[in-house]
């Protein structure tokens, strides 16, 4: 069989077969992968995890001419700048999302749509620096005191306002993580918003609902796991971001107060400033394990927010 | 106030709030944009790039070292990356729809595109600089590479996903063998959108910093020897953008805005690309 002019059936099926299966291994090298940075990052982490086992994660001494060392503050750090960053970006990303579904007119929605997402373009560096240099001095002049004579002053809450107004330290941390988020969870909320079928909304606008009681009683409860899902994915995004906290933290190992307004540490910041200068052996194992329980940590929250994604994907498969 | 004018009053208030709430988010993109213009802009000049980067307090200096290092990494990082990539993309699409390898794949796949960068630069180190007992240009090559993978395994799939099957079909049809129909026929249908996909991955590691902080390293001099710790834009402005020296902070603005600009740009192509051949 010469007639369809492809090349003699056995050579065309060996190149078959090549190119079949080399695309099955590289997909066979993303699982790899994934496993190999597992397995890497525990064995070079193992001398810090035998020398300090579980109290790694309690300790708060960082000490690296005395060797020994604790992942508290960074861990600390790296959990409450995401907190402030999610408390700030989630009611924001729900604002922008019902904005772009349900208020803009059409023609303004792709728009800025494209400028919201171009936020998450901007590298994070960028973030960083400007940061640094530009919000941080305007934060500590204005926004800070601003804080401390308001929230500052009352019982329980008022503690997390107090002490010297730096611009840089944990709140600065977390309000810039709260602008890098704001694209990813933003658009997974306007996407699955824009998946609710029509007719459930005609049906509550035609009882003559409201559009914030058709968001708030009707899309929102049907896209939840969605909306769940985005969120996720931004505290995902919130936990592994270096370069922007790096500049803004104040990279310190000392925390004696619980002021978001001092300077601190995030796993991340503390692997960006020490660990090309840390000395191989144990300072560099314990970076490796403030590394590997980054790594652990934003797994389980990615795995979480795709399981939430996909089951709402499912179910509007179903319905469908 | 009765029931209804209560209903409109939230109802108001919520919208109100919507709309600052895009306010907002427009807010700082414009605000860090124009730092970037107003600030990048002044440190522009000719000798930006045909001079090396400068000891603290000099008179002159550039970034050539870290541009040219910078453009050699992320070329041979694409250039590694997106044929792998593509290949792990196209087992996704057309061997693996309804494969446990295939779905498996797709999950970790998407948990690797968000995963922490700096970690990708940890693990390199542990295998490639630990071992070799140096820095160099390679192992930053080789973390970027990573970071490009799973940008373009994902938009590959997702483009040869919307390439209808009667194509596949036809060529089939014809006789042709499946590698054939691949190459020939699904990914030239879709390659703009894989294209769009390369270049949201370039867009994605030429701002990268984590994970060369500690592969790549940074270098003071012009070097093309991969073998060595190699300059690069982003490193480069850390350094600068971090120090009390003038010098170095407004050369740090100039690449910074050499990064944005080259990012943003990259990111609307891409869009114009992935639109044009949508309405195709």
């Amino acid at each position: 069989m010469q007639t369809t002019g492809f090349k003699s059936s056995a050579s065309s099926k060996l190149v078959d077969r090549l190119f079949g299966g080399m695309a099955k291994s590289f997909a066979w090298l993303t699982l790899i992968l994934l496993a190999g940075i597992i397995l890497a990052l525990i064995y070079a982490s193992w001398p810090s995890i035998q020398a300090f086992g579980i109290g790694f994660l309690f300790s708060d001494a960082w000490n690296p001419p005395m060797e020994e060392f604790g992942g508290l503050i960074p861990i600390y750090g790296t959990l409450v700048t995401s907190a402030i960053a999610l408390l700030i970006a989630v009611p924001v990303s729900f604002g922008i999302a019902l904005f772009l579904t349900e208020m803009a007119p059409a023609w303004l929605r792709r728009p800025l749509g494209t400028a919201i997402e171009l936020l998450a373009a901007i590298p994070s560096i960028v973030y960083g620096m400007w940061g640094l240099l530009v919000f941080a001095p305007i934060f500590a002049k204005y926004i800070q005191p601003a804080l401390q004579s308001t929230l500052g002053q009352l019982p329980l809450i008022g503690k997390l306002f107090a002490g010297a107004p730096l611009g840089i330290g944990l709140l600065c941390a977390g309000i810039i993580l709260a602008i890098m988020i704001i694209p990813y969870i933003a658009s997974v909320m306007r996407d699955v918003f824009e998946v609710t079928p029509p007719m459930l909304k005609e049906s509550a606008y035609g009882v003559g609902c409201t559009t914030w009681e058709v968001m708030w009683g009707v899309v929102l409860p049907y896209t939840k796991t969605g909306v769940i899902g985005g969120v996720m994915l931004g505290l995902g995004r919130a936990l592994g971001e270096t370069m922007a906290v790096t500049f803004v933290i104040g990279n310190t190992n000392f925390l004696d107060s619980a002021s978001l307004f001092a300077p601190g540490n995030s796993i991340t910041s503390a692997l960006a400033n020490e660990f090309a200068e840390a000395d191989p052996g144990l300072h560099t194992a314990a970076l490796m394990e403030l590394g590997l329980i980054l790594f652990v940590i934003t797994l389980i929250v990615l795995v979480v927010s795709k399981l939430l994604l996909q089951r709402l994907a499912r179910g509007e498969g179903a319905k469908s | 106030m009765n029931l209804l004018a209560r209903r409109k009053f939230i109802n108001r208030l919520a919208l109100t709030l919507s709309l600052s709430a895009m306010a907002f988010g427009l807010f700082w993109l414009a605000w860090i944009l124009w730092t970037v213009l107003e600030l990048g802009l002044s440190g522009l000049s000719a000798s930006l790039f045909t001079e090396m980067t400068p000891p603290p307090g000099a008179e002159t200096g550039g970034l050539a070292n870290a541009i040219a290092g910078s453009l050699i990494m992320v070329v041979l990082a694409t250039l590694l990356g997106t044929p792998i990539g593509i290949l792990a993309g196209v087992y996704l699409a057309e061997y693996g729809r309804h494969h446990w390898l295939g779905s498996v794949t797709r999950f970790i796949n998407d948990l690797l595109l968000s995963a922490p960068s700096i970690v990708i630069g940890l693990f390199v180190y542990a295998v490639v600089v630990a071992q070799t007992g140096k820095f160099s240009a390679w192992s930053g090559v080789l973390a970027l590479a990573l970071i490009v993978l799973p940008v373009v395994v994902r938009t590959t799939e997702n483009m040869l996903q919307l390439i209808p099957n009667t194509l596949r079909e036809a060529a089939f049809a014809l006789g042709a063998p499946k590698s054939v129909v691949i190459s020939k026929v699904t990914l030239r249908a879709a390659r703009a959108g894989v294209l769009t996909g390369v270049l949201l991955a370039v867009a994605r590691i030429a701002g990268e910093t984590a994970p060369l902080l500690f592969t790549a390293l940074s270098n003071q001099f012009w070097t093309l020897n991969l073998n060595e710790p190699m300059a690069n834009l982003p490193v480069t402005i850390f350094k600068f953008a971090m120090s009390p020296f003038s010098n170095w902070q407004e050369l740090a603005w100039a690449g910074v805005f050499l990064i944005t600009m080259g990012v943003l740009v990259l990111n609307i192509i891409a869009r114009v690309f992935l639109r044009a051949e949508k309405i195709n």
